[in-house]
């Protein structure tokens, strides 16, 4: 496993050019192109705020305001993490040639996949960043240190829990359909939409179960709330732990390896 | 530096061959009848090797042959690593490259400049070696006008084209290659083959899977024939081709006997309507022959009866398998139930085409019957098979001198001519070739 872990390094310049690759495939044939890295974030955010401001006006709490500025800190990492997970899940199965025909390391492929929607994740920060500055909401650089950090805390975790998602999607193909669902019932059950101050009490401790929580909620304390970070020691423990999710994802994805060229 | 290249030991690799059942396992069912751990291990197994070695010292060229599904495309999967062996072991040294498919990874919608990148970085190379070797890759593949085009726009000899020089610019010490000389036109296997000298006169050693026999022998320093997932015999590539065809003639003898049994089991005992009338093999042969209405069959009113037919080959065994110009007996046991004066054999030899070879028969030889009484058997010799490769089938008859069937067997038996001369056409006249002294000509040499 460490000696996989350690050849995983050499392919570095694959991983960087399949990334390069899978951003350039989406869009081509399409007329805007590139641009739909940026729109596709900016209209999802005018629907929910759409929904939230317009449609049902009364209920977020009133002290949070701009109420799109709040939903846009969660929903931007959510997307990232929910089409990681998602696309992986196909991802061994639909580049089968790759894994059946060349000798080829296949946790590349839900790297790659992870990667990428990274990279769209990054996209988004300019717009996020209009918002802020059309809100007039001042940044403290300070706090600002910690983005990294809860970036990385998160691809982490993403990488994670993408490959233990694509190594048993390959035995038990109806996860695919599964995940979609769950992905569903998972952005509910964080606080994206709503603020966790307002979640009742009787389900804070699920909630707090939930490693996206965590991560959103450091999102929004650095780019939203005004004050310090206050949730670090949140985050620091759900890093330790996402080193721990990675490395089951890995081991699982390891001891599967070898079942791969005949499955898929 | 006669050191080892690959070394396979005892490979043996089992595949599970799913059950109905288990193919339709999901992730709940699993977990529901708790089978999760048992699923995954397999129940019904399928060996496609049983244990094989082999070793090819470095730098040489290794053709491995076989029938379809012998094992030979999981030898060459096990040795490149994209498949472990269940037991065994292999040990390749240097770097390994795979012609098992050829532009398998590249993606549709961008241009080739850019697979052609990604594709050689996944056989193993960097950036920068990839940029060094480009305008080679690009000029092999012939593809320099459409390489900035994506590549879901070529066609499929283009994207193949593209894939083999990829591979093969790689720059491997170890080359896998299946089946996969069959791209592009005539030109562009030349160019591989060349490509494929000049590894070897670097001293690249080559595992070559193929079914072209002449390709091995031509090329290749050692061969395997694996069977059914076994080693049947290795070492001089003529001697083991030799061992496979012979293998492969007897195989194709058993099914070719087993054809004419179902052939005369199935054939009906009154003649099709539109064929009654082409009574006698001299007849059929004048007739022009529509193939499909060629329908193998039996009919007659059996006042002869032709119990059986064989054809028997040099050693006086029965057979079906020719060399061409080879002896050939075609050897009717016939039987008369009350005796006869007005009776005559005759054969025919049609081609696959359908065409008739050659008809014949007593009557048109100037020969007539005089009396038949009981059983008998009756020879028609051919001393030497002149014809060229390929399946024939003949038809046998007893009839009377003017052409009434006793017993007439329609195209129901079937011979088989081998050649190693690929000549076209259909008689193989006896020949020899003579040169004057100013034209100098030698045996063929390996490309």
């Amino acid at each position: 496993m460490l000696a996989n872990l350690k050849a995983l390094v050499r392919y570095r310049g694959l991983i960087q050019t399949l990334v390069a690759r899978d951003l350039k495939a989406r869009y081509r044939g399409s007329v805007l192109g590139f641009f739909w890295s940026f729109i596709n974030p900016l209209l999802l955010l005018l629907i929910y705020s759409f929904v939230f401001t317009v449609v049902l006006p009364g209920v977020h709490p009133p002290e949070i305001e701009p109420y799109a500025l709040f939903m846009f800190c969660g929903i931007l990492p959510w997307t990232w993490f929910s089409s990681s997970l998602m696309e992986s899940s196909g991802v061994l199965i639909s580049g089968g040639n790759l894994i059946k025909k060349v000798l080829f390391p296949a946790e590349v492929l839900p790297i790659v996949t992870v990667l990428a929607n990274m990279v769209h994740f990054c996209l988004g920060l300019p717009i996020l960043a209009g918002f802020l500055i059309y809100y007039r909401r001042p940044l403290d650089p300070l706090e600002l240190l910690w983005f990294p950090v809860i970036v990385l805390v998160q691809l982490l975790l993403t990488i994670g829990l993408a490959l233990l998602v694509s190594a048993l999607t390959v035995h038990f193909r109806d996860i695919k359909d599964l995940l979609g669902n769950l992905l569903t019932l998972w952005f509910f059950a964080t606080p994206i939409i709503y603020p966790m101050q307002v979640a009742p009490s009787r389900f804070k401790t699920a909630l707090n179960m939930n490693p996206m929580t965590h991560l959103v909620i450091s999102y929004q304390e650095v780019l939203f709330y005004v004050g310090p970070h206050g949730h670090w020691k949140w985050l620091v423990a759900l890093g330790v732990a996402s080193i721990g999710v990675f490395l089951i994802g890995y081991f699982v994805f390891d001891r599967l390896r070898d079942s791969f060229a005949e499955e898929v | 530096m006669p050191d080892t290249a690959i070394e396979a030991v005892d490979v043996t690799k089992i595949y599970r061959r799913y059950a109905h059942k288990r193919q339709f396992a999901t992730l709940k069912s699993a977990l529901v009848s708790g089978s999760l751990i048992r699923d995954l291990k397999p129940e019904d197994t399928f060996q496609a090797l049983k244990g094989v070695s082999f070793s090819v010292p470095s730098g040489c060229t290794y053709g491995i042959v076989g029938r379809n599904g012998s094992g030979k495309s999981t030898m060459l999967k096990c040795v490149a690593g994209i498949t472990r062996p269940t037991t065994g072991r292999i040990a390749v040294r240097g770097r390994i490259s795979a012609l098992i498919e050829l532009g398998a990874g590249f993606h549709p919608e961008i241009s080739g400049r850019e697979n052609v990148f990604i594709n050689g970085m996944m056989l193993g190379l960097s950036k920068r070696e990839v940029t060094k070797r480009f305008d080679e890759i690009v000029e092999f593949a012939e593809l320099a006008p459409f390489i900035d085009a994506p590549v879901k726009t070529y066609s499929s000899g283009m994207y193949m084209r593209l894939g083999f020089a990829v591979a093969i610019n790689v720059d491997p010490d170890v080359l896998l290659i299946d089946e996969v000389l069959a791209v592009g036109d005539e030109g562009f296997t030349h160019k591989c083959l060349d490509k494929f000298s000049e590894f070897r006169r670097r001293g690249k050693t080559i595992l070559l899977v193929t079914h072209s026999l002449g390709l091995v022998e031509r090329f290749c320093d050692e061969a395997l024939w694996i069977d059914e997932g076994e080693a049947r015999a290795s070492g001089d590539p003529r001697r083991v081709v030799g061992a496979y065809v012979t293998a492969v003639e007897k195989s194709e003898e058993a099914s070719l006997a087993s054809g004419d049994q179902r052939a005369l089991e199935q054939s009906t005992t009154a003649p099709p309507a539109e064929i009654a009338s082409v009574s006698d093999p001299v007849a059929a042969s004048e007739a022009p022959i529509d193939m499909f209405r060629a329908n193998e069959g039996r009919w007659g009113s059996r006042e002869i009866e032709i119990t059986s037919v064989h054809f028997v080959g040099a050693d006086g065994q029965p057979t079906h398998v020719f060399r061409s110009g080879d002896p050939m007996t075609v050897q009717l046991s016939i039987n008369a139930a009350a005796p006869i004066d007005d009776f005559a054999f005759g054969i025919g030899i049609f081609n696959g085409d359908g065409i008739c070879c050659y008809g014949t028969n007593t009557w048109v030889e100037e020969l007539a019957g005089r009396r038949l009484e009981g059983s008998g058997e009756v020879r028609f010799v051919i001393e030497s098979l002149d014809l060229t490769e390929g399946t024939y089938k003949i038809d046998v008859a007893a009839h009377s001198r003017d052409g009434y069937p006793y017993d007439y067997h329609r195209l129901l038996y079937t011979f088989r001519v081998k050649s190693r001369i690929k000549d076209v056409g259909v008689y193989r006249p006896r020949h020899r070739w003579e040169f004057s002294p100013s034209v100098q000509m030698g045996p063929t040499l390996k490309p």
